[in-house]
Parts: C-alpha cells; structure tokens; sequence
C-alpha cells in the first residue's frame, strides 16, 4: 500500500519533471538552455527506469533493515560539491588580488562564478550533508526504515541534478542575480519538486517511527525542510519569458522585491546553514561524546526561539537604504533578541560535552564539532552585533560582511559537517573506523589556520575601507577616493587568498581520508539493529 | 510547557505545521504591508519603465553578475550621499525585476552613474578597466564589444514586464527589437517616436563608438548612461520624500 502511494507520487513528479525538460529541450534558442533541457529529460529518463524495473522486480513493499544507500550517494556527492565550491572559491578570492586572473573569454569573470561559489557549497556541500545526515538520523532515532524504496534515491538525484543546473548555468550566463536564489525559474522548479519529496520521505519515516518522541535534532531538520520550501516558492516568483529563453522577470519590484530577497537570503542562512546544521550537531555531537543533550528544556527555547525570531532578521541587510524605517528598527531588533536562542544552542553544545571533555583531545572529529559551537557562538554574536545600526554603517558594503559569513561558513557549518562526516561514514559503511585519525587532526588544524587567516583579514579589509570611505580632512572633504580605498585591501586579499587554500589543502585531505575510508576493509562483526 | 510540548513531540505534521505557522510571521508582518502602505513608495515625477535597449542593458548588468560588487543603493548617511549623490528613493527601483541595490562595495555605487563619464569612457573602462583605473580588480568585458545583441528576445522580454505589471502598451511589446535598434541609431532618424514612447529622457546615439552594429556594449552603456537620470531632484519638494 504504502509503495503504490509513493509509486503515485514518484510518477507524477516524474512526469511534471519530463515535460518541462522536453518543453525546454524543444524550444530552447539558448545553447546551454537547450542542453538543461536535455539534463533534465536525461535525469527523468533515468528515474522512470528506476520506477519501472521497481514495478517488475519480486522485493518486498517494504525492505528489512535501515536504507543507507541515499546517504552514500549525498555524501559523495556532496564531497564532490565542496572541494569544486572551495576551488572555485579560492580562485575568486586570487581573483581579487590579482585581475587578470579573470580571463578575457567572460565566462570565468568574478560576477559570472561566485554563483558557482556560493551554490555548490552552500546547496552542494551544505545540502547533500544535510540530506544525507537527515536522512541517517531520522532513521536512527525513530527505528524506522527510510520511507520510499525509491523516493530517497529520486530526492539525491534531482537535488544534484538541481545544484548541476545551477553551477552550469552561471558561467553561461543564465541568473536571476539574486545573491544565493541565482538558478533560473526551471531550475528552482526541479528543487521545488524535489524539496516536496524530501518532505515526504521525511514525514513518512517519522510516520513509521518506534520511539513515541521526535527527537531534537529531526525539529531542526524539519523545520529546515519546511522554511526552505516556504522561502524558495515566495522568493522565487517570476514570470519567464518563454520557454525559448532561460530568462524570467521577478514578479515583484524594488523596495518589495528587496525585502523578500534578504528575507529568504538572510533565512537560507538561518535555516539551511544554521537550523539544519544544528540537527546535525544535536545528534552526531551527543553520539560521539558519548554523552546525553544537557538540556531539553534549553532544546526548546532555542529551537523555537530560532524559528520564531529569524524570519523577522532579514531587514537588517537594508539598513539606511529606501526600506521604510520601521521594517529596518524591527528587523534590528529582532536580531538582537536573536542572539538568546543562539547562545542557548551554544551552551546546550558545550556543556553536553561535560565529562567528555578528553575526547576533544583524543578524537578529532569531537574537536571538529566542539570548535564549530564556538564558531557558531561567534558567529551569531556578531550578526546581532553588525544588525544594529550604526555598527552596520562600519561594515555594510565592506569585507567585513564577506568575513563574518565565512566565520560562520567556515568554522560553524563545514566544521560541524566535518565532525559529523568523520563519524556516520565508518557507521554507514560498516568500517571499523576512519581510515586515519592523523588525517583528520592534518584536516582539523589546516582548516582552523585558513579559517582564522580568513577572518581576521576580512575585519581588517572591511573596517580599514570603510573608515577610509568616512574620512574628512578638515575642510569638510574626503581624504580618500574610492580608488585608494580598492589599493588599500590588496594584501588583504592575498592573506584571505591563502587562507582559503589552506582551507582547500585540509578539505582535500579529508576527501582523501574518507575515500580511504570508504575503500577500507569492513568491519569484522557489528551488532545491525534491525529497523522495526 | 514541557508537557504541551512533549505532546506536540508526538505528531510529526501537526509539528510540521506549528513551524510553518510561527515561521510564517515574520515574513506577513515585515513583508505583506509594504504592497498595501501607500507612503512605502513616493510618488515623484520622471521615473519612467526602462526602454527596450536600456532593459538589454540591465539584463546584461544582471547576466554578468554586477551585483556581486557593485550596488545600486545610496543610503541616507553622509559618507553616501557626498561620494554619489541624492540618497535613492524607492520609487528610483519600481521598475527592477529583479532589484539590484547590491550588498557589497568592492567597486563604487552605480545608482547614480549614469552621464557621470563620456560613452567612450565608459567603453574603454568596460575593456580594459585597469587601463584608466590603475589598480582597479575589475575583469574586462570587451567581448561586450564583439557580441552582436540579439533584439528579437526583447518582444518576450516587455510582454512578460507587462505580465507582471509594469505598463507597457501593446505597440512597446510589438516593436521592442525595433525600438532597441532606434535608440542605438547613430543618426536618431527615430527620435520623436521613442520620445513620444518613452519620454524626454531617453537618450538616443550609438553608444559604443561602432556607428554601423548594435553591439551588447550598446546596451549596457545605454543602461549605465541612465541610471539615476530619471528623476530631477532640484524640482523635488524635501517634504515629500522626508519619511
């Protein structure tokens, strides 16, 4: 019963899937459109013969035992994401210091790839983790076997197929430009379509659970489902110009426009790169220290203080601007009282790391994930802090916005992803272990220098512009122009340049360490609690 | 409250739904009231929706990702409006979809570039910026100069403006690819049209110094040669727009 109703599901998504992409492939002028069109139609093709051999083959409606094998693909996948996002990454940041590293053909100039930058590694890297420890906690917490026998897969296909579409697409030219909703309107329908299969997979599953409660970390992975859905669909809206074009016209203008653009921009973050992340942290932390969560009741405040107050952050990326006033002082507001739910997430961290505390030095995947909360704590202090007015005047427009987003980037959500990565993926391929615990301290601590190489850059460039753009002589007029103030930020950039590849080489040595890993011999004996 | 929501704990959709709702609010009470507060957006004389060349000037602006370093949005501080100009008014963005207001400096403020600097400026700084402006991380775009534009896209492009709700009569969608090539036409045999279309203040010539091709250059320097043109601030009334 359960497999037709999502045999029903899978075809009709399937077959809104298809028809858009030979719609495209069929009246595309544009080449690269054209090739979309054949993406999709290719990726369709793919999962109706999935469907299909479903249909013939004797298994069981429902299998024994928890599914693993949509985590695998996300993890490699999203493996895959992060070392192409912080390439592109580091060459952007080269590119800043040095411009003719931009090419004269267009299509790797810095406005064309920092799309390629921000989508693959915050939908590649961020969301294939998050797909793949969601979809690994949800079964372990609820006892349940993963709900679809095909579903899970369809979601891990078409999100990448989704993240393809996008990072192809930019250096073409195909965008929206608005800052992380840049993929076109028939890209954002493949995740559309996808993102309500993965909410279903995920209800479904809860469904099925053993346990009566759902577990912490699933509200956050829940609630990351839900709002991402409700932002993506109401930022999204545009009208395309035909199906002979990639391009689509916003549905709202300017002033309106601007406030629902930094409302989902400021809430990709708050939901994708932080509530998602924390249901990461909130079972693998716990899982690996060996200890319980220190507070449930901490748990609640934080996780509705969160969903509560974020949504009403957004405004403050348009302080001074034509925004009316009072949507920029409620904005502020909010994202100071922000700062409580956050910090109770941080201490929540921490003190469940009581009585563990060794593993902090032993294991570095405990390491990972302990740094990570004090990223986050730093991290969400200084977003209510640039939130408040006159500190925005210092650094709205300048580096110090780029730093305090990789502060949280780098350090909080990639950190926390690392720990958890170095933990479920021995579990889930049944390896006694990671292939080496040296790898990962090597990783830990090249990570941790590229962060701090980056960050503290970014303050230095982005106060030291900004205080220039200020500067009066004593007549009244600007000391600097705007040119000297562009001059001054070059060796910041080579420091933030360097940064970044050390944060590279580390990533590299922890693909490596996990392909390593992966390709290791299994574990001997192990104890497979039987889903149900 | 632990036990209510120990309850709530328990069903995953009414869960589900209790986030969509307290997620929901933010966004109604920020968002929703400035389609219908009527003093979001002044009324002020001269803005105008772009022309089709113009508008094959910002979708260039917005293909290659401009946005990424430069805004178009000067605030109400000092440091702003000395270095650029009047700070914007919401009223200078109705028509931009999407908005482009931007939320990094690494190059200056473009909101009010527009007539600043010569055509031919404008050109060589597109192809070679680091050649008028030392120092300058800018890339070049002189391929701009090599692509031919292609107008025909621009008949979709306003119907689906006026699908939206900008207002362009039937005529302007008819006629975009037309009316693209006109304001490039370094003769403006067509100038009292387009005027009589669009208003006084479109400004008609060739723009990227190639009299015989209507080049991307074109439109892109049509579109920065207007931004910020639009609206003549000296017949403003300091009232009207104070909020």
């Amino acid at each position: 019963m359960t497999l037709t109703i999502e045999r029903g599901f899978a075809l009709v998504a399937l077959s809104l899937a298809g028809f858009l992409g030979i719609a495209i492939l069929g009246f595309a002028r544009d080449e690269m459109f054209a090739l979309h069109g054949w993406m999709i139609f290719v990726a369709v093709v793919i999962g109706a013969k999935a469907l299909l051999d479903r249909f013939e083959d004797g298994a069981p409606a429902v299998q024994k035992g928890y599914n693993d094998r949509p985590i695998k693909w996300a993890v490699v996948a999203a493996g895959f994401w992060a070392l192409l996002g912080f390439s592109v990454g580091d060459l952007l940041a080269w590119q800043l210091a040095f411009p003719q590293l931009n090419g004269e053909a267009g299509a790797l100039n810095f406005g064309r790839i920092r799309p390629v930058h921000t989508t693959a590694v915050v939908f590649g890297f961020g969301g294939n983790a998050l797909i793949a420890t969601s979809f690994y906690v949800v079964q372990r917490t609820s006892r349940a076997r993963l709900y679809g026998e095909l579903g899970p897969e369809l979601v891990v296909g078409f999100f990448n197929l989704f993240v393809l579409l996008a990072v192809t697409g930019y250096p073409a030219g195909i965008t929206q430009s608005r800052e992380y909703a840049e993929p076109e309107w028939y890209a954002d329908l493949v995740l559309l379509i996808t993102w309500l299969g993965y909410f279903g997979v995920y209800l479904g599953t809860l469904a099925r659970r053993v346990e009566a409660h759902i577990y912490v970390a699933n509200w956050y992975y829940m609630a990351f489902i839900v709002v991402i859905a409700m932002l993506h669909v109401v930022n999204n809206l545009a009208v395309p110009l035909s199906f002979a074009y990639p391009k689509s016209y916003s549905l709202f203008t300017g002033v309106q426009d601007a406030m629902t653009q930094w409302w989902y921009g400021h809430n990709a973050v708050g939901f994708l790169l932080t509530a998602g992340f924390l249901g990461m942290l909130y079972y693998f932390l716990p899982k690996a220290a060996g200890r319980p969560i220190y507070s449930y009741r901490m748990s609640i405040v934080g996780f509705w203080g969160i969903t509560f107050l974020y949504l009403w952050a957004g405004s403050h990326h348009l302080h001074y601007t034509a925004l009316p006033d009072w949507v920029q002082v409620l904005g502020m507001s909010m994202s100071i009282i922000l700062l409580v739910p956050s910090w109770a997430s941080v201490f929540n961290g921490i003190f469940t790391l009581n009585g563990a505390w060794d593993k902090v030095r032993t294991d570095p995947a405990v390491r990972f994930m302990m740094v990570a909360v004090l990223f986050y704590g730093l991290a969400t202090f200084e977003g209510s802090f640039l939130a408040i007015k006159p500190v925005n005047t210092l650094s709205h427009y300048t580096d110090w916005t780029v730093g305090h987003v990789h502060a949280g980037a780098l350090g909080w959500v990639a950190f926390v992803s690392f720990g958890a990565f170095y933990k479920m993926v021995p579990w889930v391929w049944q390896r006694e272990g990671t292939y080496s615990q040296r790898l990962e301290a090597w990783h830990f601590w090249l990570a941790l220098a590229g962060t701090f190489l980056y960050v503290v850059s970014m303050w230095n460039s982005g106060i030291t512009q900004s205080l220039m753009w200020q500067t009066y002589d004593a007549q009244g007029y600007f000391v600097y122009s705007f040119m000297d103030t562009v001059i001054a930020m070059h060796p910041y950039y080579v420091i933030r340049a360097i940064g970044g590849l050390l944060y590279l080489i580390g990533a590299g040595i922890g693909a490596w360490n996990i392909y390593l890993t992966i390709r290791g011999p299994a574990q001997v004996t192990r104890q497979v609690v039987a889903a149900e | 409250m632990q036990n209510a929501h120990a309850k709530l704990e328990r069903h995953s959709i009414g869960f589900a739904l209790a986030i969509l709702f307290v997620a929901s609010l933010g966004g109604l009470v920020e968002i929703a009231p400035l389609f219908t507060i009527e003093n979001t957006i002044e009324e002020v004389e001269g803005m105008r929706p772009y022309t089709p060349l113009e508008l094959a000037g910002r979708d260039i602006y917005v293909r290659e990702g401009c946005y990424a370093c430069h805004s178009q949005m000067i605030r109400t501080l000092r440091s702003d409006v000395e270095r650029y100009g009047h700070f914007s008014l919401a009223s200078e963005s109705m028509y931009d979809r999407p908005f482009q207001w931007g939320s990094k400096r690494t190059g200056p403020d473009l909101a009010r570039v527009g007539q600043k600097y010569s055509d031919a400026w404008h050109v060589a700084h597109l192809q070679d910026p680091g050649a008028l402006v030392p120092g300058s991380v800018m890339p070049s775009y002189a391929f701009l100069s090599q692509t031919r534009l292609d107008p025909g896209y621009l008949e979709s492009a306003l119907r689906a403006l006026r699908f939206a709700g900008d207002p362009y009569g039937a005529e302007q969608v008819r006629d975009a690819p037309r009316h693209a090539a006109w304001q490039a036409d370094p003769e403006a045999e067509y100038e009292d049209e387009l005027r009589a279309l669009y208003g006084e203040t479109v400004q008609l010539r060739d723009f990227d110094g190639q009299p015989d091709r209507l080049t991307e250059m074109d439109a892109l320097v049509s579109y920065l040669q207007m931004l910020g043109t639009l609206v003549d601030f000296d017949a403003l009334d300091p009232a009207e727009i104070a909020r």
